[in-house]
């Protein structure tokens, strides 16, 4: 388990310490376990229920519409230049 | 005085007792009291009322933060739909309400890194239920025209006012619009409301329920009347009862919800014994893992880019986001995260997160079958009464999980439900939780009204 939650906090960007590794896999072990009746359940030819309700695609005309301003947009953070976020290197 | 300098008084008393409480209770997380002189005066089905709206839903230019470090700051260029619409009704906002960190948590003790934990209403040393707790505990103090808009993911409506010993009410999944909500699983959360006065909730409801465009997810069916349907008769309405979940709660939990019962029966509706088998061993299962996984998606933009809690600009792309989302992000929100992308990962993904989906379906069933025999499901909100903070404290993540029990069922097959105090236990507030089916909501404001609290 210990390496499985190393695998999923490194995809998730969270850095975990060797004592959060070891807690959050005894506490995942516990609540797994527990989850563990899930699987003694029959799913065969279920569809699975992404959505509580039947949700329809909806469509609309392919037209410029009033949006968020470049300027609201960007109201929220220091990084920006020339009206574009700014983000960490990438290379 | 002029009438307009008496709305004003009015409004600056409210915003004045708000604070107050809040100082003792830890109930907001901000207040607008920009906005609420703004609104005073204003004329709408909502003039006059007070409302509070939980902090993961956008107010714009008003701090809105899910009660997580990592939105601290971040100030909404937007109004979210349910927020503009009680603007538009006259209504007065006073503040964000406290949270758990992104709705993660029953008992509002899980909330961000800098928030404050806020206290039962009746005894600070209890808790208040969460997650919408900041909301329910107003709702119980304010002495004003007051309606509390929130959330509700897996119960995040109906156990804190049931905690609190208020009415909380969440409606069918897609009768009012998400758009403006911070996320936390999108194919659970709902926003709703919880308050002391059923009428106004009726109000309200009438207001923020309906179609809207920014939101594809929300429902084109016509609103139903919610004010009209109080008082109304409920001779042959048929209740079933989940006597599961009446042996499983606390004694006094329990005779309280039955003595409710009894009353409803003693009006008029018919009362009988359901057993939901998949709903009761595994939903609770099935809930966790779908929520865990679509929150550790719903998450993953918060970077310290666009928005929120932030730094300086070092290292490559990776390192930035990981120090933002180590350094910001609290103990559940992470542990959910993590467990979430591992419900999702190759490998995992089917016996997981996909075998959580089917279930869901299978349960959905379930209650489509309930419902052709019944008009509505009973089961105590809470299997017990608020617990002691300190109580809560020693819980571990899967304990906390387990108080949802008998809230998740209708969160995942997304049902309207409400919670209506009926007494009490161990000297703290119990409330009943009913069920309906799916766009047929008004039933339950109809039973509501009909309870009498002892």
């Amino acid at each position: 388990m210990n390496d499985a939650i190393r695998r999923a906090a490194t995809n998730a960007r969270i850095a975990l310490t060797e004592e959060e590794v070891e807690r959050f896999s005894k506490q995942a072990e516990d609540i797994l376990k527990a989850f563990a009746g899930l699987k003694s359940l029959d799913t065969r030819g279920e569809e699975p229920s992404i959505q509580p309700i039947p949700c329809e695609n909806v469509m609309r005309e392919d037209l410029p519409r009033e949006c968020l301003t470049q300027e609201d947009a960007l109201s929220n953070t220091p990084h920006k230049k020339d009206g574009y976020f700014k983000g960490p290197r990438v290379m | 005085m002029t009438v307009a300098q008496s709305l004003l008084e009015k409004t600056k008393q409210a915003l004045e007792q708000a604070k107050r409480i809040d100082q003792h209770y830890h109930y907001f997380n901000t207040f607008c009291d920009d906005l609420a002189l703004q609104q005073t005066g204003k004329p709408g089905i909502l003039a006059d009322v007070f409302v509070t709206i939980k902090d993961n839903i956008c107010v714009k230019n008003v701090e809105t933060t899910a009660g997580s470090a990592i939105l601290r700051g971040y100030k909404p260029p937007f109004h979210a739909t349910a927020v503009e619409r009680l603007l538009q009704a006259g209504a007065i906002p006073l503040g964000k309400t406290a949270m758990d960190e992104f709705g993660f948590g029953s008992y509002n003790t899980n909330v961000g890194k800098g928030f404050r934990v806020p206290k039962h209403p009746s005894s600070p040393e209890y808790v208040t239920g969460g997650s919408s707790g900041g909301a329910a505990g107003i709702a119980a103090k304010a002495t004003f025209p007051h309606v509390a808009l929130c959330e509700s993911t897996g119960g995040s409506i109906v156990a804190p006012a049931s905690f609190c010993g208020v009415i909380g009410y969440c409606p069918t999944y897609g009768r009012v619009s998400r758009y403006g909500l911070l996320d936390y699983a999108s194919s659970l959360d709902k926003i709703g409301v919880i308050g002391k006065d059923l009428i106004l909730m009726a109000k309200t409801m009438n207001i923020i329920a309906g179609h809207d465009p920014h939101d594809s997810t929300s429902s084109t069916r016509p609103v139903q009347n919610y004010p009209a349907a109080i008082g109304a008769t409920i001779k042959g309405v048929n209740i079933g009862y989940i006597p599961a979940f009446f042996d499983g709660a606390d004694p006094e939990v329990a005779r309280e919800c039955r003595h409710a019962l009894k009353q409803l029966e003693a009006k008029g509706a018919t009362l009988q014994a359901i057993d939901l088998p998949l709903t009761q061993q595994h939903s609770l299962s099935a809930y966790y893992l779908l929520a865990m996984s679509e929150a550790s998606t719903n998450l993953a933009k918060y970077c310290g880019i666009r928005y929120g809690g932030t730094d300086k600009l070092e290292g490559y792309f990776d390192q930035f986001f990981t120090h933002i989302r180590t350094g910001l992000l609290g103990d559940e929100a992470k542990r959910r995260i993590i467990l979430g992308t591992f419900a999702r990962m190759a490998g995992y993904r089917d016996a997981y997160y996909l075998q959580a989906a089917k279930v869901r379906t299978k349960i959905i069933e379930e209650y489509k079958r309930a419902f052709a025999d019944v008009d509505v499901i009973a089961t105590p909100t809470m299997p017990f009464p608020a617990p002691k903070l300190a109580d809560v404290n020693k819980l571990s993540p899967l304990q906390n999980y387990l108080a949802d029990v008998n809230t998740v069922g209708p969160n995942l097959a997304g049902l309207p439900h409400m919670t209506v105090p009926v007494g009490s236990a161990k000297m703290m507030p119990v409330g009943l939780m009913l069920t309906s089916s799916w766009f047929d909501e008004t039933i339950l404001f109809t039973l509501a009204s009909h309870v009498e609290a002892r």
